[in-house]
C-alpha cells in the first residue's frame, strides 16, 4: 500500500499522455513550415537587411518560397524565414505574442482580428484569387460546371467551415441553389486536392492558383467570373516588428516589386 | 530527483494548462454546441467497432503467435506492432494505398461490391484498429504465453476438447489480462486522431471523432468546445488506466 499514491500518479501520467495523443500531436495542417535564405549576390535598389519574419496564409507557400530567390539575391543581409500555416492559426500565434514581422492573410476576416486588436499597421490588398474546381485528370465525370456537383454519382469533398476556401464555394453554391453533399470537409486546400488526386473524391473546389500548382495531378473546371466571390489578400506590418524598415520593404513588394511578380507567376491576380 | 521532477512538470503543466482554461459553467452547454454530441456517439461506436475487429482478428493472431512456432514468427510479431510507433498520418496513407477506392484491396472491393472504406464509418474504424489492434495483440499474446499451462494439460488427459479446454480452462484463465488490453485498446482506439482525417475523412455524423472536432474546433476559434471535448477524452483516458493500474503498471 506504501507505493500506492505513486502508483496512481504513474497511471495519471499514461492517461495524459495517452489522451493527448489523440488531440494534435499527429495532425498534418497545424505544423507551420519554415525556412531561412541569406543571399549573397550584389544589390540594386536599397537593400532590405536583419532578420524578417513573415506570416503567410498556406496558400501563398509556392509564389513566396520562389519570390525568396529574388530577394536573396538583391539583398545579402537579409535573413528571411516564412512561417506558413492557415491564416486563423497565424491569427492566434501572432495574438499570443509570437515573433511576426509581416502578417499575410488569405482573407479580410482574420486580417481585420489583428487590425481590431490594434496589433497590426493599416493592411493593403497585395493579391485576389479566383475559385476553381479541381477534378480527375481528363475529367472522367464530365463536370463542367457547379451545377454538377449535386449530381449523385460525384463524389464532392469541401473544406471544414472556417477553412476560407470552404466557406467561399458554400457561399457561392448557396447563391445558385446546388446543394452538394461533401463526403467529407478538408482542414485545408491541400487536404481536398490530395483525396482528388488519390482518387477517392471526384471533385472539390480550390483557388484556381491551387489548381496550377498541382499542375497535371488535376483538371481545372472554371466558376463563371459572374459566380465569383471577391476573394483578397491583405498584408500589412506587425506593430511589434523590431525591424519596421525590412518589414515595409517587403510589404511594397508584395504590392508591386519581386514578391507580386511571383505571386502573378503562381496564377494570383493583381491587387487592381 | 530534479530530473524526475522535470519529467513531472513537462507531462502535468500542459494538463494543468488545459484544465484552467476549460470554461467550467459552460461546459454543459459547450458539449452541445458545434456537433459535439454527434462526434461523442460517433466516437463511441468507432471506437467498440475498432475494438470488434480487434477482438475477432487479432486474438487469433494472438493465439498463433503465442503457441505455433513457424518461420518468420519474430518477423510478424514485429509487424503487428509496428503501428504503436509508427507516425498515424502514415498509418493513414498506407490505408488509402490498401483500401482506399484505388487501392490494392480496395479498388477490387469497390468494384465487385461498390463498397468503400473512405468517407465511410467503417473506415474510421478500419482506421481505428489499425492503431489500437497492436495493444490487443500484446496483451493477448504475453498471457497466451505466460499462464501456468498445468491445468490445460489436466483437461487434456481428462479427454477435453480443444475448443472445451479454450472455453473453459484457458479463457478463464487469461481473461482479467485479455479486459485489460481490450481496455488499453479501446481507449487507443477512441484517442486516434492521424489515421483517420488521413484515411477516413472528416464528416460530422459519418467520420468526424471527438478528436477530429477538436482539432477543427480549435483551428475555426471554437475553444470553448473544444475543450470541454477534450476534458472528456482525458477524464474517460485517465479512468481506463487508473482502473488498468495493478495490472498495466505493475504493482510493486
Amino acid at each position: 500500500m506504501r507505493s500506492r499514491p505513486t502508483t496512481v500518479l504513474l497511471a495519471a501520467l499514461a492517461a495524459s499522455s495517452l489522451a493527448l495523443a489523440g488531440c494534435g500531436s499527429s495532425s498534418p495542417t497545424a505544423s507551420s513550415t519554415t525556412s531561412t535564405t541569406a543571399g549573397s549576390s550584389p544589390s540594386t535598389a536599397a537593400p532590405i537587411t536583419g532578420s524578417l519574419d513573415v506570416f503567410a496564409a498556406a496558400s501563398l507557400t509556392g509564389a513566396f518560397n520562389s519570390a525568396k530567390t529574388t530577394l536573396a539575391r538583391a539583398n545579402p543581409g537579409l535573413n528571411l524565414t516564412y512561417n506558413f500555416a492557415g491564416s486563423n492559426t497565424l491569427v492566434t500565434q501572432i495574438q499570443q505574442g509570437a515573433p511576426a514581422d509581416v502578417f499575410a492573410s488569405a482573407d479580410t476576416k482574420n486580417m481585420d482580428k489583428l487590425v481590431a486588436a490594434g496589433l497590426v499597421d493599416t493592411p493593403v490588398t497585395f493579391a485576389r484569387n479566383k475559385l476553381e474546381i479541381a477534378v480527375a485528370p481528363g475529367n472522367p465525370k464530365h463536370i463542367t460546371g457547379l451545377a454538377d456537383l449535386a449530381k449523385p454519382g460525384v463524389t464532392v469533398v469541401l473544406e471544414a467551415p472556417g477553412v476560407p476556401a470552404g466557406d467561399y464555394a458554400r457561399a457561392v453554391l448557396a447563391s445558385q441553389h446546388i446543394t452538394v453533399r461533401p463526403k467529407s470537409l478538408e482542414t485545408d486546400v491541400k487536404s481536398a486536392l490530395v483525396k482528388v488526386t488519390s482518387g477517392e473524391a471526384d471533385a472539390t473546389v480550390v483557388y484556381v492558383t491551387d489548381v496550377a500548382a498541382a499542375g497535371s495531378a488535376v483538371t481545372g473546371v472554371a466558376v463563371p467570373d459572374s459566380l465569383q466571390p471577391t476573394i483578397t489578400y491583405p498584408i500589412a506590418v506587425v506593430k511589434a516588428t523590431k525591424n519596421h524598415a525590412a518589414a515595409q520593404a517587403f510589404v511594397d513588394s508584395a504590392v508591386s516589386g519581386a514578391v507580386q511578380k511571383a505571386l502573378e507567376a503562381a496564377g494570383f491576380l493583381p491587387p487592381q | 530527483m530534479a530530473f524526475a521532477a522535470g519529467a513531472v512538470v513537462m507531462i502535468v503543466l500542459p494538463l494543468i494548462g488545459l484544465l484552467q482554461r476549460v470554461s467550467w459553467s459552460t461546459l454543459l452547454s459547450d458539449l452541445s454546441a458545434h456537433d459535439a454530441f454527434v462526434a461523442l456517439r460517433l466516437s463511441l461506436e468507432v471506437s467498440l467497432g475498432a475494438l470488434a475487429i480487434a477482438l475477432v482478428f487479432g486474438l487469433p493472431l494472438a493465439w498463433i503467435l503465442a503457441r505455433h512456432r513457424f518461420p518468420g514468427r519474430a518477423l510478424l510479431r514485429g509487424l503487428v506492432t509496428l503501428p504503436m510507433v509508427l507516425p498515424p498520418v502514415v498509418g493513414g496513407i498506407a490505408l488509402l494505398y490498401a483500401f482506399g477506392r484505388r487501392g490494392l484491396a480496395g479498388q477490387v472491393i469497390y468494384d465487385l461490391t461498390g463498397w468503400r472504406f473512405v468517407f465511410n464509418t467503417s473506415g474510421a474504424m478500419l482506421a481505428a484498429a489499425f492503431v489500437s489492434m497492436p495493444f490487443l495483440i500484446v496483451t493477448a499474446e504475453a498471457s497466451f504465453r505466460s499462464m501456468d499451462r498445468r491445468g490445460e494439460e489436466a483437461a487434456a488427459t481428462l479427454g477435453a476438447s480443444p475448443a472445451y479446454r479454450f472455453r473453459r480452462v484457458t479463457l478463464p484463465a487469461v481473461a482479467p489480462a485479455l479486459a485489460a488490453g481490450a481496455a488499453l485498446s479501446w481507449a487507443r482506439a477512441l484517442g486516434e486522431f492521424g489515421a483517420t482525417i488521413t484515411f477516413a475523412g472528416n464528416l460530422p455524423g459519418s467520420t468526424q471523432t471527438t478528436p477530429l472536432l477538436i482539432y477543427l474546433d480549435i483551428e475555426s476559434g471554437h475553444e470553448a468546445t473544444a475543450l470541454a471535448l477534450s476534458l472528456v477524452l482525458l477524464l474517460v483516458s485517465l479512468g481506463v488506466l487508473v482502473g488498468l493500474r495493478d495490472r498495466w503498471l505493475g504493482n510493486p
